[in-house]
């Protein structure tokens, strides 16, 4: 994914280049008239718009084909009255130049208004598009984002609706510009002369088979110095993650030794990708330069025949000259469209994911006795893929339910059943013996109060990051929580208190302070029901502590799943859940468990084996 | 921009070829109108056909000269901008891998990659485009006035009056828009953040019920960023029709002029034309020309950032005679040792001694902050002592080479970090020359045999990048076998067990007591059970030793580990 977006040409102020859409390799889209057809009903609410902008376009590109026809009537008329050696008739140049001038200053107002108008064309529909977006967001399943990597869905939704943005904003108004000039231009040519036309139209086969092969050979090269590009950030990102290893192994040499060796092939494809890429407006110039050549010579024994007036080889030598330009325009323009589509289809994949089922059955349980029951219950991440079968666990209000297992052994996935991002796929559970499925999961969620050892904090204060679970709580509510979570005193130590800004990465607090904060959010949400993760790595002792501390008063009179790692818990615990692989392996007491000498027991006896002896 | 210029040396002889073409290439744009002019005025007046198509293939030839010279200069310039890209791109990655961790972290990990990927091609691009436009631009724009001047002197005082117009309007414009283009930059990674973070926030969001409220973030952020964009594309949108205007009003202007001069004889209608011509290669060079202004800005910031790493020195250096460290063995000596990060207030240690041998394993124990990683470090030489030496088999680190201090050392980091490669060539990263036999052994002792039988491949399977295809725990494994492969004389465990779970951390560490009977073993850990059986445990707080001893010994005598054995043992487990 990343290797494609590195191609990206950087948008910058003067739009983007016009012969590289060429030079560089592009994208394939799937189903072109669909999606363009999609991403048109987009638009539509400005349709009105785009037909003014549309029409603008067409008329200021006319006037641009004219002016150099009237431009050459001013040339005849002096030359001619140069030749007949009479004076100067400043009565008609006036006339015709006044005539230049206000084609120019409308050609330029229009060309004003269309881009102007464009603006707001563009950036609303990209808006809209950004919504649609954002309101699917809210409505995908938790299998989405967990069958997603955050780098995918980001670029979906930034640099390919960028992409698209972009292309509104220019290569429509190009698109139409470019086809009325070629039109105008060639029936203008054909009126001044139609055999100088046929000299001039000489090149133009030229000109779109040099473009073709250079700019296929180009795309190739491109193709590989973007291959080779990405496999030296691979190696430099690599090895600059991995720098303390490098420094303790004494790797040096060899990082640097195998950097030299893709830094070498850059360098050869490189240069050579951009020579060649280079060598398209060149040529494309000479062929342009033949066609001048040809029609200055051909125009010049055509005036001297008198079979043409000076100012319209003028005007016809303008023409040439602009000829080739929308040709290649052309051809520019078809390659962004595609890429464009291209990006547009990602967008339109995002917004085609199946959602979550709605809620159907819209109960709700307003005080919590917090009474949980697994009843049969089935699941698997993937069909045909079962974690769990016939699973039957029953949970009275105010019990303690220690999950324990190895590392990836799959105990978030009780934390998805039970708070429904993902369905059971049989059976059922239950709080207060309502099954979840007819609750609705605001109300479900709101029953549930989690602390993950995934510290979750936004970029916002750490008042606004505590009342997160309760929106409009009082400072005063905010800080008793902070309290009892003992967070309190290490907010206030803060240069802004309570009104210290998280930065993006949460980095100016330390890992355990973190923890304490998701605390208090739970604890100002005052759930009946409570997902706790005991693992605390990466924290201080005196911290833990404190953590610990928190965690027990936030378990006091709640019902609670604890991922455990601590034995205190586990032994007090009045249900132990072991995981295994992913699944519930065993479920008892600790006294049962130790009985039963399974799974458990293992676990148990070889994390303190060796401690009695010490 | 100065420092970097010496990169182009070797490259002196192409750039200026590059540019002698360019400079070609703009002689014969320039002359392609002249000699039209003498079509007009010589051989269309005097209807002499034979001067016409004897002018037209100058013309022809002209103009095939100035395509190759433009391409024989794209040659030259590739191969000068791809050069200097990849000279600087080695010397930048030199530079870094010279680096310990002082000048490394200074920079941080990402920005360095940014900076030898992403900002070495800006320059890149910015040298190539500054060789093909920037040098033939200024050239065709004073060489268009040359010739406009040689055509008719008193006509070229409509161009002085068309520049600075054209000139002012294209700042004009600029100015007001470059700043709301950082607005619309910074617009656009806001929108980035909120939708970050409702990426990694999702189950936390979701359990909260705040779909709605990030929403609304969301879509306070688009509707800003809209609003921006508009802005900046209309003031864009004025850019190309000023532009536009300016040139064709010089047009209408010189026209008219020009038909008075012609009117009184002092100019002929071949010369005007020519001088159309002209009057459009100066405003279109102006055009070219204002672009540096953002080109330039935008390449050096790119420039400064990459010359901030070139002249970071490194300040660990290998001494000019390193002295060869004694017998092997790996006894290791901290006398008295204080160490303070740069910029930081307090030490991150102070006054450390403690000194252990072969065949003793010595765990370090302490809160976060209490300089755990720090005593690691400076084993290693990431960092050098303020006070106080570190002796390594009885020669001050300082006075050996890094290689050979580093070479006694297996070392496994808190964060396990894989490369990119085959599980074999994982673990041989510690030992370059392991045979097949010694990877097995290191991955047998450090638990890591059974899963990777369990790998497509076993021992060649490939690590993706970033070892994104195994779990913490298989990379913890890994790493410990890497280190086990080097049969180094000092271990330095920094915490390497904690992706562990309780199992296999016993069975690694019952593995480990063999493998590592005759070395030195540091255990840098947080869990009491990892440290408990140690020979000697050191206690640090605050970067200080609060006690060494036994567990046992510690128990009794030092309460900053009492406290944290009551932490996580419950009483009956600590006896």
């Amino acid at each position: 994914m990343s290797e494609r977006r590195q191609g990206q040409q950087q948008r910058g102020f003067f739009g983007r280049g016009p012969a590289h859409g060429l030079a560089m390799p592009v994208e394939k889209p799937k189903d072109f008239k669909g999606t363009v057809k999609r991403l048109a009903g987009y638009v539509k609410p400005r349709r009105h718009l785009l037909v003014i902008v549309l029409l603008m376009a067409a008329l200021g590109t006319a006037f641009n084909i004219v002016s150099p026809k009237i431009m050459g009537l001013a040339t005849t008329s002096l030359f001619d009255s140069f030749n007949s050696g009479s004076r100067v008739d400043f009565a008609y140049i006036r006339q015709i130049l006044i005539a230049l001038g206000g084609l120019y200053l409308l050609s330029s107002l229009f060309h004003y208004a269309q881009q102007y108008i464009m603006a707001a064309v563009a950036q609303h529909t990209v808006y809209d598009l950004r919504e649609d977006v954002n309101a699917k967001l809210a409505r995908l399943p938790l299998k989405y984002f967990d069958g997603h990597s955050h780098g995918d869905i980001l670029s979906r939704v930034t640099n390919d609706v960028d992409t698209i943005s972009a292309t509104l904003q220019q290569s429509i108004i190009q698109l139409i510009t470019a086809a009325v000039m070629l039109v105008g231009i060639l029936v203008m040519m054909l009126i001044i002369s139609p055999l100088l036309t046929l000299a001039a139209s000489v090149v133009i086969p030229l000109s779109f088979l040099v473009t073709r092969s250079v700019a296929t050979r180009s795309q190739k090269y491109f193709a590989r110095q973007q291959k080779v590009l990405g496999e030296l950030n691979g190696h430099v990102e690599e090895m600059f993650t991995g720098h303390i290893l490098v420094k303790a192994y004494g790797r040096e040499k060899e990082s640097l030794q195998q950097f030299q060796e893709i830094n070498e092939k850059l360098y050869d494809t490189g240069w050579k990708a951009q020579f060649i890429s280079g060598t398209i407006m060149p040529l494309m110039m000479f062929i342009n330069n033949l066609g001048y050549v040809l029609v200055s010579v051909c125009g010049g024994i055509l005036v001297t025949r008198g079979a043409i007036s000076i100012g319209d080889v003028q005007a016809f030598i303008q023409y040439a000259k602009q000829f080739s330009q929308p040709i290649s325009q052309t051809a520019n323009i078809f390659n962004i469209l595609q890429a464009t589509v291209a990006s547009a289809e990602r967008v339109f994949e995002l917004l085609d994911e199946s959602e979550e089922i709605p809620d159907t059955h819209g109960a709700e349980i307003r005080n919590s006795r917090g009474e949980v029951r697994f009843d049969r219950v089935r699941f698997g991440y993937k069909e045909g893929e079962v974690l769990m079968e016939n699973l039957n666990i029953e949970v009275s209000a105010g019990q303690t339910v220690a999950i324990v297992g190895p590392t990836g052994a799959g105990k978030t996935t009780l934390v998805n059943l039970l708070m429904r991002f993902y369905d059971v796929d049989g059976g059922k559970i239950t709080v207060d013996g309502i099954d979840i499925r007819h609750l609705k999961r605001e109300s479900l969620r709101s029953i549930f109060g989690m602390v993950l050892q995934d510290t979750w904090l936004f970029h916002g204060t750490i008042r606004e990051n505590i009342a997160y679970g309760r929106p409009g709580a009082t400072l005063e509510q905010i800080i008793r929580a902070a309290r009892a979570a003992h967070a309190d005193h290490f907010i206030r130590t803060l240069p802004g208190g309570y009104d210290t800004v998280l930065d993006e990465e949460a980095s100016n607090i330390s890992q355990g302070q973190k923890q304490l904060l998701t605390i208090a959010r739970a604890i100002l949400a005052d759930p009946a029901i409570l997902i706790l993760d005991e693992a605390t790595s990466n924290v201080d002792s005196r911290t833990e502590l404190l953590i610990q501390k928190a965690m027990q008063r936030l378990m006091k009179g709640r019902t609670s799943f604890v991922i455990a790692h601590r034995l205190s818990t586990i032994r007090d615990a009045d249900l132990i859940l072991v995981m295994h692989k992913g699944a519930i392996v065993e479920k008892g007491t600790h006294r049962e468990l130790l009985e039963r000498g399974g799974f458990y027991a293992e676990l148990y006896t070889s994390q303190f084996a060796g401690r009695n002896s010490a | 921009m100065r420092k970097l210029l010496h990169f182009l040396k070797p490259y002196a002889l192409a750039a200026a070829g590059a540019l002698l073409f360019m400079f070609l290439q703009t002689l014969s744009e320039l002359f392609l109108p002249t000699l039209l002019a003498d079509i007009v005025d010589t051989g269309i007046v005097n209807g002499d056909t034979g001067y016409i198509l004897r002018v037209g293939g100058i013309m022809l030839v002209v103009a095939l000269g100035g395509t190759l010279c433009i391409i024989g200069g794209n040659y030259l310039s590739a191969k000068v901008a791809s050069g200097f890209g990849r000279d600087l791109r080695r010397s930048l990655f030199a530079r870094v891998e010279s680096f310990s961790l002082q000048e490394f972290n200074r920079f941080g990990t990402a920005s360095l990659i940014t900076r030898s990927t992403n900002d070495i091609n800006q320059v890149q691009m910015f040298l190539l485009m500054f060789m093909r436009m920037m040098v033939t631009s200024p050239l065709m724009l004073i060489g268009g006035i040359i010739m406009a001047l040689s055509r008719d002197v008193e006509l070229s005082k409509t161009i002085v009056v068309a520049i600075p117009l054209l000139a002012a309007a294209v700042t004009f414009i600029a100015l007001k828009a470059l700043p709301l283009f950082k607005e619309m930059q910074l617009k656009l990674d806001r929108l980035n953040l909120v939708l970050r973070e409702y990426l990694t926030g999702i189950r936390v969001i979701r359990a909260f019920n705040r779909t709605g409220h990030e929403k609304r973030r969301y879509n306070q952020a688009n509707l800003d960023l809209t609003a921006t964009a508009v802005r900046v594309n209309r003031i864009i949108a004025a850019l190309l029709p000023v532009m536009m205007f300016s040139l064709n009003i010089t047009t209408v202007a010189i026209i008219w002029y020009g038909s008075r001069r012609i009117d009184s004889g002092q100019m002929m209608v071949g010369d005007l034309m020519a001088f159309l011509q002209y009057v459009m290669l100066i405003l279109f060079s102006l055009i070219m020309v204002s672009m540096l202004f953002v080109i330039i800005p935008r390449a050096s910031v790119s420039v400064a950032r990459i010359n901030q790493v070139l002249d970071t020195v490194p300040e660990i250096k290998d001494p000019p005679q390193p002295r060869p460290a004694g017998r092997p063995g790996g006894r290791v000596e901290f006398r008295e040792v204080t160490f303070t990060y740069p910029g930081a207030e307090k030490p991150a240690l102070s006054g450390i001694s403690f000194s252990a041998g072969p065949g003793e394993v010595t765990a370090i124990i302490g809160g976060t902050g209490s300089g755990k990683s720090t005593l690691a470090n400076l084993m290693l030489r990431f960092y050098d002592v303020d006070s106080g030496a570190i002796l390594v088999d009885g020669v001050d680190v300082r006075e050996m080479s890094q290689g050979e201090l580093r070479q006694k050392i297996g070392y496994v980091p808190q964060k396990s970090f894989l490369f990119s490669g085959s599980v074999a060539s994982n673990i041989r990263f510690g030992h370059r020359g392991a045979s097949d036999e010694e990877v097995r052994r290191a991955a047998e002792a450090a638990q890591a045999a059974d899963f990777i039988a369990g790998l497509a491949g076993g021992y060649e399977a490939e690590i993706a990048q970033g070892g994104v295809n195994v779990s913490g725990g298989q990379k913890q494994r890994l790493a410990i076998a890497r280190a086990l492969v080097r049969r180094p004389e000092i271990y330095i465990f920094d915490d390497s067990f904690s992706a562990l779970d309780f199992k296999t951390d016993a069975r690694v560490r019952a593995a480990l007591k063999e493998e590592t009977a005759g070395s030195t073993v540091f255990i840098i850990a947080q869990r009491v059970g990892t440290v408990m059986d140690a020979d000697r445990i050191i206690v640090l707080d605050g970067g200080t030793i609060c006690g060494i001893g036994t567990h046992r010994e510690l128990l009794e005598s030092c309460a900053v580990y009492r406290e944290i054995v009551l932490s996580q043992l419950s009483e009956e487990e600590i006896a």
